[in-house]
């Protein structure tokens, strides 16, 4: 008797269950999107309230194609140039024999830990004459390149090597595997990394200043500085906002819908090491010369104006408060970012469809806006709507979440997609009701990811600049804002520590970034 | 001339000796299974051989072309050998008819043609060409990886363990169907697995391999019914092994005197037999009286498993037992058919059938 109440009763209440869980989380996503798409709807309300002759003439102008092609060629230079850096950086550290591998692979990541502007302080003090485009794509690879290092080289620790040994008995040799077998399989890594270097290079404000290099983000924040919030500025956004539309949709085509997780059963094999026997020499120039120029430079400037400054530049109490500050905005907006980030990540691999890439697409083009648009919306949307809210902690987290939302999101997503699917269900065979199924199984295992993307969006945090100066309550003065205003006055010496502690602090969630990659390929 | 010759292959991995020293021989068109437990050197083996390693000590050589000596080695995409993986290890990125076609030429004539004669020749249907590998089952998959591996008509397939994924039903018309298969295109396949029954089902030659060496390599039939020593008789299957006083061709032993495989030996040894050698034939105790040089015992346990049934003998009585009070504790474990099996208490006469082996 009960076995027939079982049958019975069981399976539909159970798929309805699970129907109700997913759309609780489509919902949440939903309105994480939402919520993310208050400063492009204020972009669209300002053009509204412009006129549409206007805007026509603030867009079609001479300037904006200027700053099209600059930003353009930026583009098109930087990211393939640290798309082959990356691969041939990952696979020397991660497949080779090279000597020290464990040691570049570090030296590979650590850059992240210098904030753009300070890479470009660094340059521009070695070398005054530093300008224009392609001082701008170097300084961009520079700064950017671990951001594909990074998603690439846990890729292929994580390859099945049973895939390359069967390329190879089907008479392939070592470059012809590489390019069919290791390489489209790294296309997932490469695409995520390539998006969010590209996101970073038309956001980036301070390192162009530097080099004098106008991209549209800093002839938009030019342009906020003369006229406040004019609508000059929110043309050259909305332009921008284009460029973000362009980036997405390149990745959505490249990236497709392949399946990354692995096909069959048992535990891969361990990797062998390729043999680089004479070519040992040659092959270690790529990571030393790296290493030189990525984290030599500032390290060697940076400590030539302490040198120069003396005790004198070390004012304790103001340092001291300034990294107090910066410490509390940064953990807590790394929070509020990866908890929102959650829902749109489940979505996005395990129901993927066109509302998730819409959804995603809001998240990725509010997190490529410049901090500075962000920023101009929600101090427009505080002071006319919520005036308590303006220049609070709770506006200027926001404002983080909002600009940070991707980075959570690609680490997430990336981790998630590890965790296969039918974990999830056996841990609901064995009686788990969905949510706890998700928390046993999927969100365990992508917790290494969610912790990498808390570090990513901390990161970010610590070394933001312009939303900072316009959101955070009077009086605050984080690293940054410090660092960035004695720069300005062209006092590199008194800028010096500060450069150096927000190295030092960037190290740790560096390298905890690093860690936690390596244990996501089970290392 | 022989197919494939592996002399003194050694590698090791550290300090640890993945294999210590092999010799095989592989005739043309034949099928070898290389069969032990895991972590036995099997799987090193067969990559060896593949050429995704190469070995520390001995030649390979195929054909009468070297592929290693030594350190040298030629690389795996040179050999022209077919690998089948354990779990197929078919190409995430590409779809079905693309992993069949992988190691042929895009420009090949009749390229798309040939992928549909390989699917159908594997037993794939036509439809499934268009999908990807993660749409599949485990046996697709497998069938897939097979065709890949045949496409670039290789002289030489290595099989690792493919079947092993399988459920049981699968897996033995699995087994038969790519038997077939191989043996109809004329390719010699060598087998790893940890599976005794699939490795004697499916070779002709079947080398048995412990610790990095091969104990013993024969036909099934040898290997089963004249094992080298106890690792290999109890490994193959079940296997009764009492001591033994031997002479003219006979066995005096707690069984009874039994007719043994060789006729020179005259000592104390070991004797094997296999349980399906031991015939029972219901009586009682009334039976037993003045039958002095019969053998009888007690059905202790009987367990019942559809088609074949398990059941535990104690001896009763033993003529001339040289070590008459360790076998009388330890019941004899027999396989039968699942039709009248005696019950528990029953009285059964105990007659042996063909000839023991004498372990060395």
């Amino acid at each position: 008797m009960s076995a027939i109440d079982l049958t019975h009763s069981g399976p539909p209440a159970a798929a309805r269950q699970s129907r109700r869980s997913t759309s609780w989380i489509t919902l949440a996503a939903a309105m994480v999107s939402l919520i993310a798409l208050l400063p492009l709807a204020f972009i669209v309300w300002v053009g509204i309230q412009t006129g549409w002759d206007t805007v026509v003439a603030l867009t079609f102008r001479p300037r904006v194609g200027e700053l099209l092609v600059n930003t353009i060629l930026l583009v098109l230079l930087a990211v393939p140039i640290a798309i082959l850096l990356s691969v041939a950086l990952a696979w020397l550290t991660e497949r080779s024999d090279v000597p020290g591998n464990r040691w570049w692979s570090w030296l590979s990541v650590a850059p992240l830990a210098i904030p753009a502007f300070v890479h470009s302080y660094a340059w521009i003090s070695l070398i005054p004459g530093l300008h224009g485009l392609w001082a701008g794509v170097l300084v961009s690879v520079i700064a950017y390149f671990p951001f594909l290092y990074l998603p690439i080289a846990a890729a292929l620790r994580r390859l099945d090597p049973a895939l390359e040994d069967a390329a190879a008995a089907l008479g392939l040799g070592p470059w012809r595997v590489f390019a069919r077998v290791v390489l489209p399989q790294l296309r997932l890594a490469i695409c995520g990394g390539s998006l969010l270097v590209g996101l970073h290079l038309l956001a980036e404000y301070g390192l162009y200043v530097f080099i004098r290099f106008d991209t549209f983000t800093t002839a938009i924040v030019d342009q906020f500085q003369s006229t406040f919030n004019g609508p000059a500025a929110n043309m050259l956004a909305a332009v921008l906002v284009a460029c973000c539309f362009v980036l997405l949709g390149l990745e959505v085509i490249v990236r497709g819908e392949e399946r990354y997780a692995r096909v069959g059963s048992g535990a891969a094999r361990q990797q062998q090491r390729a043999r680089l026997g004479r070519a040992t020499l040659p092959c270690l120039l790529l990571p030393a010369g790296t290493a030189l120029l990525t984290l030599g430079v500032p390290f060697v400037t940076v400590g030539r104006w302490l040198l120069a400054g003396g005790a004198d530049v070390w004012r304790w109490d103001e340092i001291s408060l300034a990294l107090g500050q910066t410490l509390v905005l940064a953990v807590a907006g790394a929070l509020l970012a990866t908890v929102a980030a959650m829902p749109m990540a489940w979505i996005s691999i395990r129901a993927p469809g066109r509302l998730q890439r819409l959804l995603e697409s809001c998240n990725y083009i509010v997190g490529s806006l410049p901090g500075v648009v962000v920023a101009l919306a929600l101090v427009t949307i505080t002071v006319r709507i919520a005036l308590p809210l303006y220049q609070t902690l709770f506006t200027i987290l926001f404002g983080y979440a909002l600009m940070f939302l991707p980075r959570a999101l690609v680490s997430l997503r990336a981790s998630i997609a590890q965790a296969p699917v039918e974990l999830e269900r056996a841990a609901s065979s064995l009686g788990r009701p969905p949510l706890r199924a998700l928390w046993s199984t999927t969100i365990r295992l992508s917790a290494p990811g969610a912790a990498a993307g808390m570090a990513m969006v901390a990161l970010g945090i610590t070394n933001e600049l312009t939303a900072t100066q316009m959101l955070a309550p009077n009086g605050t003065r984080t690293l940054a804002m410090a660092f960035w205003s004695y720069s300005g006055e062209i006092d590199y010496a008194s800028a010096a520590p500060y450069a150096l502690i927000m190295v030092a602090m960037s190290l740790p969630m560096t390298w905890v970034l690093y860690v936690q990659s390596k244990r996501m390929a089970g290392r | 001339m022989s197919f494939l010759e592996l002399r003194d292959v050694a590698k090791h991995y550290g300090p640890v000796a993945a294999l210590a020293g092999v010799d095989l021989t592989v005739e043309s068109g034949s099928r070898t299974a290389i069969v032990g437990p895991s972590g036995c050197g099997k799987t090193t083996l067969l990559r060896l051989i593949a050429g995704f390693e190469a070995p520390d000590r001995g030649r390979i050589a195929l054909d009468g072309k070297l592929l290693a000596n030594g350190g040298a080695a030629v690389p795996a995409h040179r050999r022209g050998i077919g690998v089948v993986a354990q779990d197929g290890a078919l190409f995430p990125h590409l779809t079905i008819a693309d992993n069949i076609g992988f190691g042929m030429p895009r420009s090949a004539e009749k390229r798309a043609e040939h992928i549909v004669e390989l699917a159908y020749i594997v037993g794939l249907d036509k439809a499934i060409l268009k999908r990807r590998p993660h749409e599949l089952s485990g046996g697709q998959q497998q069938r897939v990886a097979l065709a890949r591996a045949m496409a670039m008509k290789p002289r030489l397939m290595l099989l690792d363990e493919p079947f092993s994924a399988l459920d049981t039903g699968l897996r033995a018309s699995m087994r038969k169907a790519v038997a077939e298969l191989l043996e109809d295109a004329g390719i010699t396949t060598i087998l790893v697995t940890h599976d005794q029954a699939e490795a004697l089902s499916f070779a002709g030659q079947v080398a048995v391999m412990r610790d990095g060496l091969f104990s013993q390599v024969g036909t099934p039939r040898e290997l089963y019914f004249q094992p080298r020593d106890r690792m290999v008789a109890e490994f193959l299957g079940d296997a009764i092994i009492v001591p033994a006083k031997i002479a003219d061709g006979f066995a005096i032993s707690p069984l009874g005197r039994i007719a043994v495989d060789t006729a020179e030996r005259r000592d104390v040894a070991r004797i094997m037999l296999r349980p399906e050698q031991v015939v029972l034939k219901r009586t009682s105790r009334e039976g037993m009286s003045g039958t002095p040089d019969m053998l009888f015992g007690e059905v202790t346990d009987s367990e019942f498993a559809g088609s074949v049934c398990t059941i535990a003998v104690r001896l009763l009585n033993s003529p001339d037992p040289p070590d008459a009070a360790a076998i009388g504790n330890t019941p004899l474990v027999l396989r039968k058919t699942g039709m009248d099996v005696p019950e528990v208490g029953e009285i059964v006469r105990l007659t042996v059938t063909g000839k023991a082996h004498v372990f060395a």
